[in-house]
């Protein structure tokens, strides 16, 4: 028994609850059709509870993923914020555009991209990387649920090996790209990792987001019932498993150069992360080297923060 | 005014410029920009203009640069960008979704040969390949065309009775890197001709709404209908734009057509871009020798003025057209419009396609010669002529 499952993390029984209230103009209105346990609907709350309470505003440019069919149909909308539907590759750059005009007239109001794993890791990926390497005044927020969520299934590549998609109907043999050191090197003002089963780190990340001028990269790791073969009722569960068991850590980097970790694990087995979704074939995933993986790179990690602290 | 002696990209990249710099006491003006032979003097131009109120973001694609526009209309500034060939077709994407957003981008593209085989020269199968999405096409003849429509062309695509974007196209070299005297306007008339742009569905915090979320048959098809109404509503509205040009820069823009003996004439030849000048010389000389020849020059090409053409072809028996693109498997754009126009209406007119200067060859008043007589002889249409590879010989 590690002691990960001593802790008994239970879904709904969070021990850092968010402590803001829903405003009565929520980011993400009630009565939308996202699916039950759905990680993004989650993250899209708790941002626009973390903007209210900052007195602060968005819009949010959102390309092809399940969060621009959040909106329902037209005319009516779950949003209750701008939001434009940009094209699958170009997000930061539909970003770049208005947030360029926002600031050429003195405007307030964050310009937001919001975008799932395939939008990021994969055929956004060089738009992102461009608009990073511009310091774009822009908050870039990846909700990962490690898979083309919203044509049914596919892999990406964020998807961790050993996951069964409609694409490796036998597992990924691949790993999962690091898109964090990818974007950390870029040095741009912010990149952090997000859990929406830390409530309380992620508000405080999106604050520090919100207090930072140019490009901010914020990775959530976005459960997906559908897609991992999982209890809805579960996934705040999972994500708390993969950031205990090292598979997810949580921290941020500024400038690409000092580092800090936010919570540390406490070395649950990650089998227990991979026995809680049916995506994951037990005969592909060797448990031994994914335990030494979790705990290398996250050595690693501690080097940096250690290395190389951030200093407030 | 000053009458400077310019190349096309500097009139375009001036034009673009001073447009956008009218804008400075709206909400300025933004656009993305990537280069591409034989475009890029246009995208410098803009790069190093000294915007009161403006940024030009210089990215890493095609794709971008017209995302960056987009973003940048969508939140009220004036937006434009220019690319060409293959650029173009890297832009696609982004450039139907300006259309169906109604954001007026102006672009100005340079027509250059699609690759492969790589190919640097004149051909309007860039621009053409754009033809079915929510866009204005000019094309333009010289320089002076270029500055000129691409001023009209903000004027046009911001009113909003169109809230459309336009492309203004020039043929590469001929027009892009060739100098030619032309009236650059001084930045006050710029700004007395252009109003401030004023995009009624921009992006407003205090009014937040959903662009390009789902939408069902119905309402996506009165989308479609809406942008045919305002393409329908573009020859009226050009008009009222050519009154003002004329107005402040006291010269003519030209009209949606441009035509030479068609009052009398049994033949007319119909072409687009610069191939327009050695027609009209063509035509000319041999109006002069009494030859029945008229000339078209078709300057906006969506939305097609059908009507005009139509109206400007009522004595003749048989056109030429000639088309320097081609569309696979079919022959020459234009003279697909073009016969589409005449359908049911003149159906015993001869329409005969003449691909001249396709992947940039040069089209000489001998090879229109050529053309003419070819017609001349003819007393039914047939397959496309390829011009310059047998029918030339054939045809002499």
């Amino acid at each position: 028994m590690s002691a990960g499952t001593e802790r008994e993390p239970m879904p709904g029984r969070v021990e850092e609850g968010l402590s803001i209230p829903c405003s009565e103009d929520c980011l993400l209105r009630p009565g939308n059709t996202n699916c039950g346990g759905c990680g993004m609907s989650v993250g899209l709350t708790m941002l626009g509870r973390v903007l209210a309470e900052s007195g602060d505003t968005c819009s949010l440019v959102i390309p092809a993923c399940c969060g621009i069919v959040t909106a329902g149909g037209f005319p009516t909308t779950s949003y209750g914020v701008p939001v434009v539907a940009s094209t699958f590759a170009a997000a930061p750059a539909f970003a770049s555009g208005m947030a360029s005009v926002r600031d050429l007239n003195g405007e307030s109001g964050q310009v937001i991209c919001w975008a799932g794993d395939g939008g990021t890791y994969d055929i956004g990926i060089a738009t992102l990387s461009a608009a990073a390497e511009r310091n774009e005044n822009i908050i870039y927020i990846c909700y990962d649920n490690e898979i083309y969520g919203n044509t049914g299934g596919q892999r990406s590549s964020a998807t961790p090996p050993g996951a069964r998609t409609s694409t490796t109907p036998s597992g990924k043999r691949e790993g999962k790209k690091d898109i964090m050191s990818i974007m950390a090197a870029h040095r741009i003002p912010y990149v952090a990792t997000l859990s929406i089963g830390h409530p309380e780190d992620y508000a405080r990340k999106i604050r520090t987001a919100l207090s930072l001028e140019g490009m901010r990269f914020l990775l959530l790791h976005s459960p997906c019932p559908t897609g991992w073969k999982s209890e809805p009722a579960e996934s705040l569960l999972l994500v708390r498993l993969a950031v205990a068991s090292g598979l997810f850590p949580l921290y941020e980097v500024w400038d690409g150069r000092t580092y800090r970790i936010s919570v540390e694990p406490d070395w649950t087995d990650p089998a227990e992360y991979f026995s809680r979704q049916n995506r994951f074939s037990d005969h592909l995933i060797d448990l031994d080297a994914t335990r030494r993986a979790c705990r290398e790179d996250f050595e690693r990690l501690r080097i940096l923060a250690e290395q190389f602290p951030h200093v407030d | 005014m000053a009458l400077e002696l310019v190349t096309g990209n500097h009139a375009a990249g001036y034009a673009l410029s001073v447009a956008g710099e009218a804008n400075r006491s709206a909400r300025g003006a933004a656009c993305g920009i990537y280069p591409i032979t034989p475009q890029t003097e246009i995208v410098e131009y803009v790069a190093k203009f000294p915007f009161t109120k403006g940024r030009v973001v210089p990215v890493e694609s095609e794709h971008s640069a017209m995302g960056v526009s987009i973003g940048a209309s969508l939140a009220g500034a004036r937006a434009f960008t220019a690319s060409s060939s293959n650029g173009l077709a890297y832009m696609t994407e982004n450039i139907m979704v300006a259309g169906f957003y109604r954001l007026p981008i102006v672009m100005v593209a340079v027509n250059r040969t699609l690759g492969p085989p790589w190919n640097i020269w004149a051909d309007q199968g860039d621009t053409l390949m754009l033809r079915d999405f929510p866009w204005i096409q000019f094309y333009c003849e010289d320089n002076q065309d270029v500055l000129d429509t691409t001023l009209l062309a903000f004027r046009l695509a911001e009113d909003h009775r169109i809230l459309l974007p336009a492309l203004v196209a020039m043929d590469a070299f001929i027009i892009s890197h060739t100098q030619m005297e032309t009236q650059c306007p001084e930045q006050e008339q710029v700004d007395r001709f252009l109003p401030l742009l004023d995009l009624p569905h921009r992006m407003r915090q205090e009014h937040p709404t959903t662009m390009g979320g789902l939408v069902w048959p119905l309402e996506g098809m009165s989308q479609r209908l809406e942008i045919h109404e305002a393409m329908a509503r573009v020859p009226e509205v050009y008009e009222e734009c050519r009154e003002a040009f004329r107005g402040e820069f006291e010269r003519d823009v030209g009209g949606m057509i441009e035509t030479f003996g068609t009052d009398d004439a049994d033949l007319v030849v119909i072409t687009s871009g610069t191939i327009a000048s050695t027609a009209r010389d063509v035509v000319r000389r041999r109006r002069q020798r009494g030859e029945r020849i008229g000339y078209i020059k078709i300057r906006l090409y969506r939305p097609f003025p059908e009507a005009a053409i139509v109206e400007h072809c009522r004595t003749a028996t048989k056109l030429a057209v000639l088309d320097r693109n081609y569309a696979a498997g079919q022959g020459g754009i234009f003279w697909q419009d073009i016969r589409a126009a005449f359908q049911g209406r003149r159906d015993d007119l001869l329409i005969q396609d003449y691909l001249t200067g396709l992947c940039g060859g040069d089209v000489t008043p001998v090879m229109i010669d050529a053309v003419i007589d070819d017609l001349g002889g003819r007393r039914e249409a047939g397959s496309p002529m390829w011009m310059g590879i047998d029918a030339a010989v054939e045809a002499t």
